[in-house]
């Protein structure tokens, strides 16, 4: 990268840059509970789960397969209700008493773990299809600054393919770029990499931080790989296995721009420390509770 | 690579391919087998159990070249293909929006299935009698019955397939704003489609096995005013030939509805390709 991007994790340094922008999409979560089916019968997935995603940083969800991080994602994204909480977005209430389902918007926008591209379209086709929903520009517009997207995420030369043509790697950066397309304040990133090798993996993320310095959208990153975690994070949110709520949270201040060699310095194998027995010791539990995977 | 390049690729690499000819040797390995099988009795002096009784492939060709000189039975070909062709599209055309219906709308859903399901099992030939009381014409209570064939298969593979669409393309398409009717445009329909392409081929298959056991039930309909006994339908066709103990022009007949019907599930499959390119390998 020739440009340094604009962002540090320090408030200090971005006081220090020209136009600081706006930094949008900070997700209060307060006091949430989800219960699935009835209060006798039913399964407690949420347990008075309070913590907060800072705007304009990342924040990464850590716990074992099936404790409920999904339920949150959802709730925030608008596909689920809550059974009691409140959930704001920019001070402005999502979902809580008197409204327990949020609205889906293009401002918060979900990457899923397997993919949601349309398999019947193109990619660019894919790419474009928010503004194209939203009445915001024509066909043809769209189109245009799908192309140039993807161009700039490094994705030339498969405009024209279909999403099963590609590889999965591939894919799920489509699925990216075309969630940056309606220019959302958060971006909900469930599991997205979960399916693909640890070496694609690594040029994901790389891929992903390069996107959030361009893009500097607030991003709510679910996973259960703990390094996936510490090195994407500036918040690193651990959660107790079902019903699940926050067991630490920790600010990791390693300085961003960060890229793979971050993952042989002491700070990071002293957060790694820091957090493995606590996602081990929940990992067990789940482990012993039979937890499905989901 | 041009369309055309890429196509005659394809063409090449089946005619030379593995595939094309085992194909072939297999067709010449039965084909001699059913000729030996024919002339069993003549040659090792007693008939071959089942295949002793049949016409001999060489006769069954000459019996096809002169059929195809016959207006006639170009004519029966053609009632059964239009009959074919009535029923299929009116099951497209009732089936595919029935279809739709039920699968967006769970009160329609509701009222619907039930009588659907207990309509399904009944075999379109048990509807050949009721049809003849129902419709006014015979032409008409073939087509009925034709129709049947394929309209259950159809309906059923819309509901499936239209069920079985990710719900996480629906949450992607409401977050980006999509209203219902996008959803259904945009989401349900291209979501549909490969099951329709499915639902039809297997469909206009069952169509060409009830039309001729329809004809053959129902007399062929039009088969006296048509001129001559081949007037009625390949189905009438073959019925009639068995009646005047013309053996040959049975296999014959039997042949040609073989023929008929790959021809109309190899057009549907290649129309299928067409419609939904994102499923074509590479």
């Amino acid at each position: 990268m020739t440009t340094q991007p604009a962002y540090t994790s320090s408030p200090a340094s971005v006081a220090g840059v020209a136009a600081p922008i706006a930094r949008k999409g900070g997700v209060r979560i307060k006091d949430v509970v989800k219960r699935y089916g009835t209060q006798d019968a039913g399964v407690l997935a949420v347990d008075h789960c309070t913590f907060d995603v800072p705007a304009g940083e990342i924040t990464v969800v850590v716990g074992p397969s099936g404790c409920g991080k999904t339920t949150l994602l959802n709730a925030i994204a608008g596909f689920h209700s809550l059974t009691s909480g409140t959930i704001y977005l920019d001070n402005e209430m999502l979902c809580g008493p008197g409204k327990l389902k949020a609205e889906p918007g293009p401002d918060r926008i979900v990457v899923f773990q397997n993919g949601a591209l349309f398999p019947w379209k193109t990619n660019i086709e894919n790419v474009a299809f928010g503004p194209i929903m939203q009445g915001q520009m024509t066909r043809k517009e769209a189109l245009e600054k799908a192309r140039d997207k993807m161009a700039d995420a490094g994705l030339r030369g498969i405009e024209n393919n279909y999403p099963g043509e590609i590889s999965s790697g591939v894919r799920r950066r489509v699925e990216i770029v075309r969630a940056l397309m309606t220019d959302p304040k958060i971006l909900l990133l469930d599991e997205p990499y979960r399916a693909l090798d640890s070496l694609t993996k690594s040029v994901m993320h790389e891929a992903l931080l390069e996107i959030f310095y361009k893009n500097r959208v607030t991003i709510f990153f679910i996973t259960h790989d703990l390094e996936e975690a510490i090195f994407l994070g500036h918040r690193v949110v651990i959660m107790t296995t079902r019903p699940c709520k926050p067991k630490k949270i920790l600010d990791i201040d390693i300085p961003h721009p960060r890229d793979y060699n971050v993952l042989t310095t002491k700070r990071f194998r002293e957060f790694m420390d820091e957090t493995a027995a606590a996602v081990h010791e929940e990992a067990t539990k789940a482990f012993a509770a039979g937890e499905k995977e989901r | 690579m041009s369309v055309l390049s890429k196509w005659s690729f394809k063409v090449s690499s089946f005619v030379f391919g593995e595939d094309f000819w085992r194909g072939i040797v297999a067709i010449i390995v039965f084909l001699l087998f059913w000729e030996l099988g024919s002339r069993s009795e003549a040659l090792f002096g007693f008939a071959f159990p089942w295949v002793g009784q049949i016409p001999a492939p060489s006769a069954v060709l000459k019996e096809i070249y002169r059929l195809i000189q016959e207006p006639s039975f170009w004519h029966s070909g053609y009632l059964s293909t239009r009959r074919v062709l009535e029923g299929f599209f009116a099951a497209m055309l009732v089936g595919i929006p029935l279809g739709l219906a039920m699968a967006v709308s769970r009160t329609f859903y509701g009222i619907t299935f039930p009588v659907f399901e207990v309509l399904r099992p009944i075999p379109p030939l048990a509807w050949v009698p009721a049809a003849i009381i129902f419709w006014p014409t015979q032409e008409l209570s073939i087509a009925f019955v034709t129709f049947l064939g394929a309209f259950f298969t159809i309906v059923i593979n819309v509901i499936g397939g239209a069920k079985s669409i990710d719900v996480r393309y629906f949450q992607a398409a409401r977050s980006m704003g999509s209203s219902t009717f996008d959803i259904f445009r945009r989401i349900i329909l291209p979501g549909v489609l490969p099951s329709i392409v499915v639902g039809a081929t297997v469909g206009i298959g069952i169509t060409w096995a009830v039309v001729v056991a329809a004809e053959m039930i129902s007399g062929g309909g039009s088969a006296g005013s048509m001129g001559g006994a081949a007037g009625g339908g390949l189905g009438f066709f073959i019925w009639n030939s068995y009646v005047g103990g013309s053996y040959t022009q049975i296999v014959a007949g039997m042949i040609s509805i073989g023929i008929a019907g790959y021809m109309s599930s190899a057009i549907l499959r290649k129309i299928g390709q067409l419609l939904t390119p994102w499923l074509v390998e590479g």
